[in-house]
């Protein structure tokens, strides 16, 4: 199968340590036997949206958590504005993780805390400031995202979409210099699907974030991204701006745009 | 796989999860400089500890003082005068069964707990989202829950102690024909205060075990529903061992320190 997917390209950055973006480097991990990752390559340049995309199961998800170090790579290195994220002691990894903001694909909002709380936390966490301006900022994210009034209430009372809104405020409620986004618009109905989309695409314009997107979804990934790369059986096997995807005649990434069971990327 | 290697494999996994366990706990006590900013959440797992537990231990309490007193009384009777009944029963309860038994059912509670709601956080990705928010899980979960059973264990069995002595007189006055008088001066009369003070010094450990048992195996789930109900499974049967294990070893321990050369 591999003869018929795109040769991979060439995504080394020579300087990762003077590349003001995030850098993944020959990047391979691999849990028991099922590798998920293999030396993977990235850049991702400050400002840009990029939007990964691949099958389920292809290791998206591993790749952003990766990037943050949720996950430890077995072999490879990844960077961001010239950081060794993989190398990191633990205090300065917690401190460049300030700069980033994650929507998890199940929003991981907490759920004892109200959403206001859940929003509020990572505020009350580093900086002083007052309860109440806590809860004006966190009210402003709200307002941001379309979840005026469900301030009080706790995530089991909200619907899929707005749980993936109550995340996306708490995700940029410090401001942050990137956002990761996993999958933000799995599991909703179109129009949510949607009004998330142009949310990621407000929120790149109004905060000028540098946002990396997961997703299997091409309507999304279409609209929100700047360039797109995609991974297969853990390899990026093409990458190009969307305009430069839309374009491709390649067999299998023209078989992924279309969503055919048919073509060379093998269904099960 | 032979036998052999069946052992040696679990061999392997338990002092896995051992040395594992032991790096939470020295992540706790890294940092217990934070109390301070933790107040509020400690105050809550003080809370949730003491109130939510205080049905459960003063039931427990009540029938083990109960029974103490009951299958004391019957052994000794026509053998040994009845003034020596508040004596056994009061060390017993204060020596071993008040601490041990309030660490048993309190411990099966809180580990279960802890396990589980620590467990749902980890498969549920709330534990990456803390980490992502530059909060440790460990100083922001893990230390208000342990310093909560460390320091509140001791309360829990004092109330456990008062409340199993109590019914302890009165099912020995009412049923046993003991006076009132007849089972306090028992318990004066050999009264050492080296016996509180050993069974009250277990409990803080009796507590830091509790709550690094289900901190441990929250923090430690893996998979889905089944790796939570695993994990909770494996927290109250570790703690449940290990409290007796502890209380063996503490006893031999506080005995040689406390009581000294009196023994």
């Amino acid at each position: 199968m591999s003869d018929v997917l795109p040769t991979p390209p060439d995504l080394s950055v020579a300087d990762p340590t003077s590349f003001a973006g995030v850098v993944v480097d020959q990047v391979s991990k691999r849990f028991g036997e099922k590798v998920v990752l293999d030396r993977c390559d990235l850049a991702i340049n400050k400002g840009e949206t990029l939007v990964v995309v691949g099958r389920s199961g292809q290791g998206k998800s591993v790749l952003l958590k990766h990037i943050v170090r949720l996950l430890e790579p077995d072999e490879g290195r990844i960077w961001v504005e010239g950081h060794e994220v993989t190398a990191l002691e633990r205090s300065p990894l917690m401190e460049l993780r300030k700069k980033f903001g994650m929507l998890f694909q199940g929003s991981a909002l907490f759920d004892s805390m109200t959403v206001c709380e859940n929003i509020g936390l990572i505020l009350e966490e580093h900086t002083d400031w007052p309860d109440e301006r806590v809860r004006a900022r966190a009210c402003e994210c709200l307002e941001l995202v379309g979840l005026v009034g469900t301030e009080d209430k706790l995530p089991s009372a909200l619907s899929g979409g707005m749980k993936k809104r109550a995340g996306l405020a708490r995700a940029i409620v410090m401001e942050p210099e990137y956002i990761l986004y996993d999958e933000p618009t799995t599991g909703l109905d179109p129009i949510t699907a949607d009004a998330i989309n142009d949310l990621i695409i407000k929120l790149q314009r109004e905060l000028n974030v540098t946002s990396i997107v997961v997703t299997h979804d091409m309507a999304s990934a279409f609209k929100v991204g700047d360039r797109m790369a995609m991974l297969n059986d853990g390899r990026m096997v093409f990458h190009g701006t969307v305009d430069e995807v839309r374009g491709s005649d390649h067999p299998a990434v023209r078989q992924f745009i279309e969503g055919r069971a048919d073509g060379p990327l093998g269904v099960f | 796989m032979n036998i052999l290697a069946i052992i040696g494999q679990s061999v392997i996994n338990w002092l896995t999860a051992l040395g594992r366990g032991f790096m939470v706990l020295c992540g706790i006590v890294c940092h217990l400089r934070a109390c301070w900013k933790r107040r509020r959440e400690i105050v809550e797992q003080m809370h949730i500890m003491v109130i939510g537990s205080l049905t459960l231990v003063v039931t427990t309490a009540a029938f083990t003082g109960a029974i103490t007193a009951v299958q004391t009384g019957y052994q000794m009777k026509n053998y040994v005068p009845m003034i020596f009944l508040g004596t056994i029963v009061a060390k017993s309860v204060v020596l071993e069964m008040g601490p041990v038994l309030a660490a048993l059912v309190v411990g099966s509670r809180l580990s279960a707990n802890y396990a589980a709601e620590l467990g749902t956080m980890k498969v549920t990705e709330q534990l990456d989202a803390m980490e992502i928010m530059a909060i440790e899980p460990v100083q922001y979960l893990g230390l208000p829950r342990f310093v909560a059973g460390v320091l509140m264990m001791p309360v829990i069995t004092l109330v456990a102690d008062f409340i199993a002595l109590i019914s302890a007189l009165i099912v020995s006055t009412l049923t046993l024909d003991v006076t009132v008088q007849t089972f306090t001066a028992g318990m004066r009369l050999f009264w050492d205060i080296a016996d509180p003070i050993t069974g009250l010094s277990k409990t803080f450990f009796f507590g830091g075990i509790i709550a690094m048992s289900g901190i441990y195996h929250g923090f430690a789930t893996q998979g889905g529903a089944e790796g939570v109900g695993r994990s909770t499974m494996q927290a109250v049967v570790s703690t449940c061992l290990s409290v007796l294990v502890a209380d063996y070893v503490l006893n031999t321990i506080f005995m040689q320190i406390i009581f000294g050369g009196r023994l």
